[in-house]
């Protein structure tokens, strides 16, 4: 009963403060809404939600761990206690969805990965629309500092209606990492375009020592953003404006056909069931010369015990494409749960889970690439940060150039099924555009069926 | 007086209040069968005639889930690759437990200890047997492949290969479960009885002879019973496949089981995975009957 007094308390005055602007008093408070209303005039407070309790729902990840830390910090700053519980990625989606589909969490705020779940989640409104709790002075900590968050990472956080339902904390754009020894003993220099790419991962392919020319995931599912990364480069796009799939275009085959080359010619036998981890272990024991992934991987490459190549590792943005250069992205952030009964302390924790601090803690731990752009230099200034001053550079270029590597629609794992299928059977031989005609033909119903209902 | 009538007349009444408490005693399990086995099974089917992915409407459509599976390429692959490699994971071992438990059922040294290594895969726990098996298969860095380099074998592609993938599988339900099936029939030899050997020594049976007409008709009750749990087990599989190759390369292992979860919990498409857990069962249903006659059949005690 006293959670509900408070939910209601904050959705007034929310509404209130919008109606009024943020400088009226407090005349039309109901009594009831007691705890909230009476801060509501002040100016902003970390204690005002004080010996409230909320639920997080992480991911287990180096992310979701780094928070879970530094959980302590944030219940000495405001006096609100945090559960949390954090699960595999997988195990953490379907609980979500299963559970904002029952109609109520257990959680109040919850780890979102854009790429597989903005327009699910923003279909749905399931995550609360926090703009207005932004634009209300007495809830936003003075040193939030909006402009300090990666124009990328903003955007993803945003919903094509123009909701703002999530904060953003993590990007990940695709770069390839490269053997700086294998390129130097062939006197290559890092390509600067997809033709160059094809042609270095040519020379430098040489089987009867087992080293291949490029590695990258052939898995399928997880091998769909290696083809957007070029599908991206080559002008291409998933979906037209009026919701019909691009994944038979000119553009889509070229990039399609680029992927074959590049697996099935110079990739490593076996390919077609690698993921990330496979090829991460054929990169680290030098026996790769280019591998294109996400940027989150330079600890294991630059860790003795690990890796057999530290410090002989270039971290390259992505080629140009004959029409552009971008770097396919994706990231994660947290939001608040339309169910929630706190809404205010979970908005609090959102704030706090984002602040300058815990960027910088996440560069330095080397969890993720952090949305804010002072947590780069405030992490290269300390002492003990470690990460290569070229994977810095790598990073904050790649984000500029980043635009979704996946389509932003509810079926996006369907999505990644169908087209992994596909790609696999290409590195397996079969014929691109068949297999691009066939996917594309069995995944649009999928997808009208998906945005009708 | 009561000794005019007749003692089970009198025994009516008393008799009717006692069945009516047996029903009292068997309302606890009729409940709790009714609440985890009969409900949710009624409610699978019910959901089977919908067309409801999760975060959309649900809407009704009869047969449709049904109509669009038999259709359904994908499902029909998936289908073929679940007989297959059930009837792989349940010959091999059965083959080669039973011969297990013929060297077993012999004396010789350090029989208690060798027979104690040999259950041992059995006890593991099937996604670290997955994950171990996972790294031995890895075509550049994996054991395998160097062992076959060893003895001047080229490298095989195993569970990397479309074709390789479900016999490499079955590889590892071979070194898991053959202990299992050993150990059922090594209690069956056991248990046999000595005089039927006696007799035919004496009219000079050969080894082989004895094999054959003695102790695989007697034994055959429990290779049967073991098959009955190996098909069970086989059809069911999920970690072992679901760990090592999550259906692929491609959909080259995709089984019933792995469809069905990609259908429930990575596409949230309840109304298909409902109809696909219907049609599972009746498959399981339709191969338990066919076992239990051929248990029938097999039957000598």
């Amino acid at each position: 009963m006293a959670e509900n007094g408070r939910n209601k308390g904050v959705e007034q005055e929310r509404r209130r403060l919008l109606q009024a602007g943020a400088g009226a008093v407090a005349l039309g408070v109901i009594p009831g809404a007691s705890q909230l209303a009476a801060h509501a005039q002040g100016a902003f407070d970390w204690k005002k939600f004080k010996g409230e309790k909320i639920e997080v729902f992480l991911v287990k990840s180096p992310r979701g761990d780094l928070l879970t830390k530094y959980h302590k910090e944030f219940e000495d700053l405001t006096g609100i206690t945090v559960g949390s519980e954090m699960i595999p990625e997988q195990q953490q989606r379907q609980k979500a969805v299963i559970e904002f589909n029952s109609g109520n969490t257990s959680f109040d705020v919850i780890a979102i990965s854009y790429h597989v779940q903005k327009r699910l989640f923003g279909k749905n409104k399931w995550l609360d629309d926090v703009r207005p709790m932004m634009a209300d002075k007495s809830l936003v900590d003075p040193n939030l500092d909006f402009a300090d968050f990666a124009k990328g990472g903003l955007t993803y956080a945003t919903q094509a209606d123009g909701r703002i339902d999530s904060l953003p904390l993590n990007l990940d754009p695709w770069v390839v990492y490269y053997n700086k020894e294998l390129f130097d003993a062939k006197g290559v220099a890092y390509p600067k375009n997809f033709a160059e790419m094809v042609d270095v991962a040519a020379r430098l392919n040489d089987p009867a020592k087992g080293v291949s020319g490029f590695v990258a995931r052939g898995l399928k599912n997880a091998n769909v953003p290696v083809w957007s990364s070029f599908l991206l480069g080559y002008g291409g796009a998933f979906i037209d404006a009026n919701g019909k799939l691009m994944t038979d275009t000119p553009e889509a085959l070229e990039a399609a056909k680029m992927y074959q080359t590049l697996l099935a010619k110079y990739g490593p036998q076996g390919v077609a069931g690698f993921n990330w981890n496979e090829s991460q272990s054929l990169f680290l024991q030098g026996k790769a010369a280019m591998w294109l992934d996400g940027i989150g991987f330079a600890q294991p490459l630059e860790d003795p015990t690990k890796s057999r190549i530290v410090g002989k590792v270039g971290y390259g943005v992505m080629p140009t494409g004959p029409k552009a250069q971008v770097s396919a992205l994706f990231g994660d952030g947290e939001g608040i749960s339309t169910f929630s009964k706190k809404k205010g302390p979970s908005w609090f924790y959102l704030q706090w889970a984002s602040n300058k601090a815990n960027q910088t803690r996440m560069l330095q731990a080397a969890a993720g690439a952090p949305v804010r752009n002072s947590a780069y230099a405030a992490a290269q200034s300390s002492a003990d940060f470690k990460a290569p001053k070229q994977w810095v550079e790598c990073m904050l270029t790649s984000a500029r150039i980043a635009q979704p590597g996946l389509p932003v629609i509810a079926p996006v794992t369907e999505f990644r099924d169908v087209f992994g299928i596909a790609l696999t059977n290409m590195i397996n031989g079969a014929d691109p555009a068949a297999e691009l005609k066939k996917a594309t033909a069995e995944f649009q119903p999928i997808l009208d069926k998906s945005e009708k209902t | 007086m009561s000794t005019n009538a007749t003692l089970p007349a009198r025994l009516a009444p008393f008799l009717a209040r006692r069945r009516r408490s047996y029903y009292l005693f068997i309302a606890p399990a009729l409940v709790t069968i009714g609440a985890v086995i009969i409900f949710p099974w009624l409610y699978t089917l019910w959901m089977s005639a919908f067309d409801w992915t999760l975060g959309s409407a649900a809407h009704y459509v009869g047969f449709g889930n049904y109509e669009k599976l038999f259709g359904n390429q994908r499902f029909g692959e998936a289908v073929l690759h679940t007989f297959y490699f059930t009837a792989l994971a349940v010959a091999a071992p059965l083959l080669l437990g039973t011969a297990a438990a013929m060297i077993f059922h012999r004396e010789f040294p350090f029989r208690g200890v060798l027979r104690g290594i040999f259950i041992m895969p059995m006890m593991a726990t099937p996604v670290a047997v997955a994950l171990v098996w996972t790294m031995m298969f890895h075509p550049q860095q994996g054991v395998l492949n160097y062992l076959l380099s060893l003895v001047g074998l080229p490298p095989s592609l195993w569970v990397y290969s479309p074709t390789l993938v479900i016999p490499s599988l079955v590889l590892v339900e071979i070194w898991h479960w053959t202990p299992l099936v050993m150990l059922i029939v090594l209690g069956g030899l056991a248990a046999l009885p000595t005089e039927p050997y006696e007799s035919a020594r004496l009219d000079g049976a050969s080894e082989w002879q004895l094999f054959r007409y003695i102790t695989l008709p007697l034994v055959a009750p429990f290779i049967a019973v073991a098959a009955v749990i190996r098909t069970i087990d086989a059809l069911k599989t999920f970690d072992t496949i679901y760990v090592i190759t999550g259906g692929g390369p491609g959909t080259a292992s995709e089984t019933i089981n792995i469809y069905l979860y990609l259908q429930a919990f990575a596409f949230y498409n309840i109304g298909t995975a409902s109809a696909v857990v219907v049609v599972f069962f009746v498959i399981v249903l339709a191969l338990a009957l066919l076992l239990l006659h051929v248990r029938e059949k097999t039957k000598w005690m």
